[in-house]
């Protein structure tokens, strides 16, 4: 990994992203990007994003749905950051694959109030229809876009699994790579969920914390007074190059990505297995393509999405498939910061582990201030913590029943980005 | 390296639900295109569609599962039940972690959300459903054939619109060499309510043609445009030793060759890349183009797109180098469930040594340099086809399939059984 774009919570950018997370601070707060009168929960962590202060031109912005503009600006800073010249790239020999839950559900969202008359027609008033109405309907825009913006002519793909598009994007990034099919990949995910339908689904199944009286306390993974996840957005894109290509080049190498693996539980849409079976088997398989003992991961990043089924679920999967190692290291999950931002978290928290690994710091987790007994490994709770890291595992786990592991490891030779 | 066999299809189609349905219609230059009928498209300046007749959801699927899941995922979920029962599998006498799931929907559950949404906005927040967090999302189907099947393997979902059909049976190829022995792999869309007509309206590239007989045209002089369809095809791949190991030796034939391309931004100057996605997948499948006796058309039925993909197979095999054919125009096109289909209907090309008709074109326009087949099936010797599909956004790919293993094929060389 040579490249690193992030447009989160908190800030845009690399930069700001990772002194939100070593520094503990939250970015939950009151829903500004709709009315949210009326809904169960009305609590989001929401970018503040200006598209124009961001470099997209005019048509740019009015063509693309937010999650779309947050994928272009995060894969622009990734470029820019592993110091590629794309015009020294046979396009064919860049691939990219993009990652996301839910597409472009807000211009979908948006385009149908006007149609439907807020609603008031089944039969919608194609009149009224713009033009990139379709791009909108078929999620594959966002991996369009990207593509056009660092001018792929590779394979291309829109990978959607849920709430493992980004963890899956990547790996299937690294496969292109693997076999050959691209020497250089922009990989990474994006979601831009929080409308009001996105937000309303949520609430029906109450997977969303209702704390809207302390939004910034709200986002509570493995703490005993969790109440499930608050909604996020963002997108991180990365640069993944084959390992000699990079060094070819005399890169800055964030780490290597050493093993991914996912699993389904054939359980239920939204439930899971209290033992974490098919997690621990994704995360047993992802160390073994890495050739990783338990002893080599130095930090875990959880899925850890504050719902009470999911934390002991992982916490189930991690003594599973670390064994005694999984009580002595660290744990966190940033979704206490950034929230879940759906299909693109996984990608994030692939961003926070190179950048973890970069600065030998464990990010916290915020807001855990009484364990859960049922949680009873070390989550870092609060405060960063400085330690040696070479070895890094991310965990996703979404609707669907799928579980994504991935292994990251301390770049080996080259120049330590 | 080990072939990778089709054991098993299910098809849900605007030509029929079974796979004998589908090819006998497709034999007889059956059109499925007339007037929508899911509901009322009067108002609307396209009015046709190939939609999938007599399916009823509750002969085929568990009651429960019907409220929780949307049209597109019923026709899934069929399909994959019909092609594990066609390729006999047992699932139970296999590994759980071995068997996947990939799915390739362009659009998600499209009328699920919209009824969704207009409770939403008609009557408030409260009255959206439980489902629809798990109902219109693009991972639903996927989610619900793995459940349904108990497949813990590596899952997947691509979305990457019509090209979609074929990158899925290029991602169950990945998962057979990386240790999955049996992968569903299932392409379907089903986007005919009114919010997804429109959609699909917006974009310029449907046809505002009423004619049954004359609206969908691909190649042709008077190409104006698309019919859009609904439904699509559910493969079940496994390696040759796999297949074996299960005591079957029945299957449609093998894969062979996959190559994805993506097309350079609008302005920029450079070529389409489809004639690079066929030329990859060839030599993937270390075939000559002379060695491919049928080629499956995109066939988008926009003057400019098609006289793209007519240069793309004539740079390869030459002017009417190599007979094409488009029976999408029997039933619209339905997007990665059409890609999905073409391979089904190809492999069914390859066991019957026939090559299905392409309706309503009688001849292409003369720029088109290509041999389109006809109206009539042309009986012929057919070794290898090629199966191409472009998504809308710049997405291409290309299949290349052949006809089954022989008894002499044990180490999985695929060859042509003379």
């Amino acid at each position: 990994m040579t490249g690193i774009g992030v447009v989160a919570p908190g800030g845009i950018g690399a930069k700001a992203f990772w002194e939100l997370l070593a520094s503990g601070t939250t970015a939950t707060r009151a829903i500004s990007l709709f009315d949210a009168t009326g809904f169960r929960s009305r609590i989001a962590a929401e970018c503040d994003f200006d598209p124009q202060a961001n470099g997209l031109s005019a048509q740019q912005i009015r063509r693309m749905d937010r999650a779309a503009q947050f994928a272009v600006v995060s894969a622009r800073e990734a470029v820019a950051d592993s110091g590629l010249d794309m015009a020294e790239l046979p396009p064919a020999r860049l691939t990219v694959s993009v990652g996301s839950a839910v597409g472009c559900t807000m211009g979908l969202e948006q385009e149908y109030v006007v149609l439907s008359d807020a609603g008031r027609k089944w039969l919608v008033d194609h009149s009224y229809a713009v033009p990139h109405l379709y791009g909108y309907m078929v999620p594959s825009t966002l991996a369009t876009e990207v593509a056009w913006e660092v001018g792929a002519e590779g394979p291309v793909a829109l990978i959607s699994t849920g709430c493992t598009s980004g963890l899956d994007a990547i790996g299937h990034g690294v496969e292109v790579i693997k076999e050959g099919g691209a020497d250089v990949a922009v990989v990474g995910a994006t979601d831009a969920p929080i409308s009001p339908i996105t937000v309303a689904c949520f609430d029906a199944i109450k997977a969303t914390s209702p704390n809207n009286s302390d939004p910034a306390h709200a986002s509570r993974p493995f703490d005993l007074g969790r109440d499930g996840f608050v909604l996020g957005e963002g997108s991180a894109m990365l640069v993944l190059e084959d390992a000699e290509h990079a060094r070819r080049r005399g890169a800055q190498i964030y780490g290597e990505i050493v093993g991914f693996a996912s699993r389904s539980n054939a359980f239920h849409m939204t439930g899971l297995r209290p033992d974490g079976r098919e997690m621990a088997e994704a995360i047993r398989c992802a160390m073994a393509q890495a050739r990783f003992n338990p002893e080599d991961i130095d930090y875990v990043n959880a899925h850890g999405s504050g719902t009470k089924q999911n934390d002991r679920h992982e916490t189930a999967a991690f003594k599973e498939s670390l064994g005694a190692h999984a009580y002595e290291v660290p744990v966190s999950s940033i979704k206490s910061m950034v929230g879940h931002s759906l299909g693109a978290i996984g990608s994030i928290e692939v961003a926070a582990c190179a950048l973890a690994l970069k600065h030998q710091v464990v990010p916290p987790t915020a807001n855990m201030h009484v364990p859960d007994p049922e949680c009873d490994l070390d989550y870092t709770p609060l405060h960063a913590r400085e330690r040696r890291l070479d070895g890094v595992l991310t965990v996703g786990s979404g609707f669907g029943g799928f579980q994504t592991a991935m292994v990251l490891a301390r770049a080996a030779g080259g120049r330590a980005g | 390296m080990t072939a990778i066999v089709v054991t098993g299809l299910g098809v849900a189609a605007p030509t029929g639900i079974g796979v004998e349905t589908h090819w006998s219609a497709i034999l007889a230059g059956r059109s499925a295109i007339g007037p929508i009928t899911r509901f009322d498209a009067s108002g609307y300046p396209t009015r046709l569609a190939g939609e999938v007749p007599d399916f009823v959801a509750r002969d085929r699927l568990p009651g429960r599962l019907i409220p929780q899941t949307d049209h597109w995922t019923h026709l899934g979920l069929a399909t994959a039940q019909d092609a594990l029962d066609d390729a006999k599998v047992v699932t139970s006498d296999l590994p759980e972690y071995q068997m996947a799931v990939v799915t390739a929907g362009s659009s998600g559950g499209t009328e699920f959300g919209q009824r969704e949404i207009e409770r939403l906005w008609r009557d408030g927040p409260q009255h959206v459903g439980a489902y629809q967090s798990i109902a219109w999302f693009y991972a639903a189907t996927t989610g619900q054939i793995s459940i349904r099947h108990g497949m813990r393997g590596p899952c997947g979902v691509i979305c990457t619109e019509q090209s979609g059909g074929l990158d899925i049976l290029g991602q169950a190829r990945r998962l057979l060499r990386s240790g999955s022995r049996l992968v569903v792999a299932g392409g379907t869309d089903a986007s005919l309510c009114p919010y997804g007509l429109v959609a699909q309206i917006a974009h310029g590239r449907l046809t505002t043609c009423g004619d049954n007989a004359r609206a969908y045209l691909p190649f042709d002089a008077d190409a104006s445009g698309y019919v859009p369809g609904e439904g699509g095809a559910t493969l079940i791949l496994e390696t040759a030793e796999s297949m074996r190991a299960r005591g079957v030796d029945q299957h449609y034939g093998t894969i062979l060759g996959y190559h994805a391309t993506f097309d350079p931004r609008p302005g920029s100057g450079r070529p389409p890349t489809l004639e690079s996605a066929a030329a990859g997948a060839l030599a993937d499948a270390g075939l000559r183009p002379d060695e491919i006796d049928v080629v499956f058309a995109d066939a988008v039925g926009d003057p400019a797109l098609d006289h793209a993909e007519a240069t793309a197979i004539t740079k390869i095999f030459g002017p009417y180098g190599v007979p094409v054919t488009a029976p999408k125009t029997m039933t619209g096109r339905m997007y990665a469930g059409g890609a999905t289909l073409d391979v089904a209907t190809a492999l069914l090309a390859l066991r019957d040594q026939v090559i299905p008709p392409t309706t309503g074109v009688y001849s292409p326009a003369p720029r088109n340099r290509i041999d389109l087949v006809g109206a009539y099936p042309r009986q012929d010797r057919l070794r290898h086809a090629m199966v191409l599909a472009r998504g809308h956004g710049g997405f291409n790919a290309a299949l290349v399939i052949g006809r089954q293993l022989t008894a002499h094929d044990d180490q999985g060389e695929a060859t042509w059984r003379k």
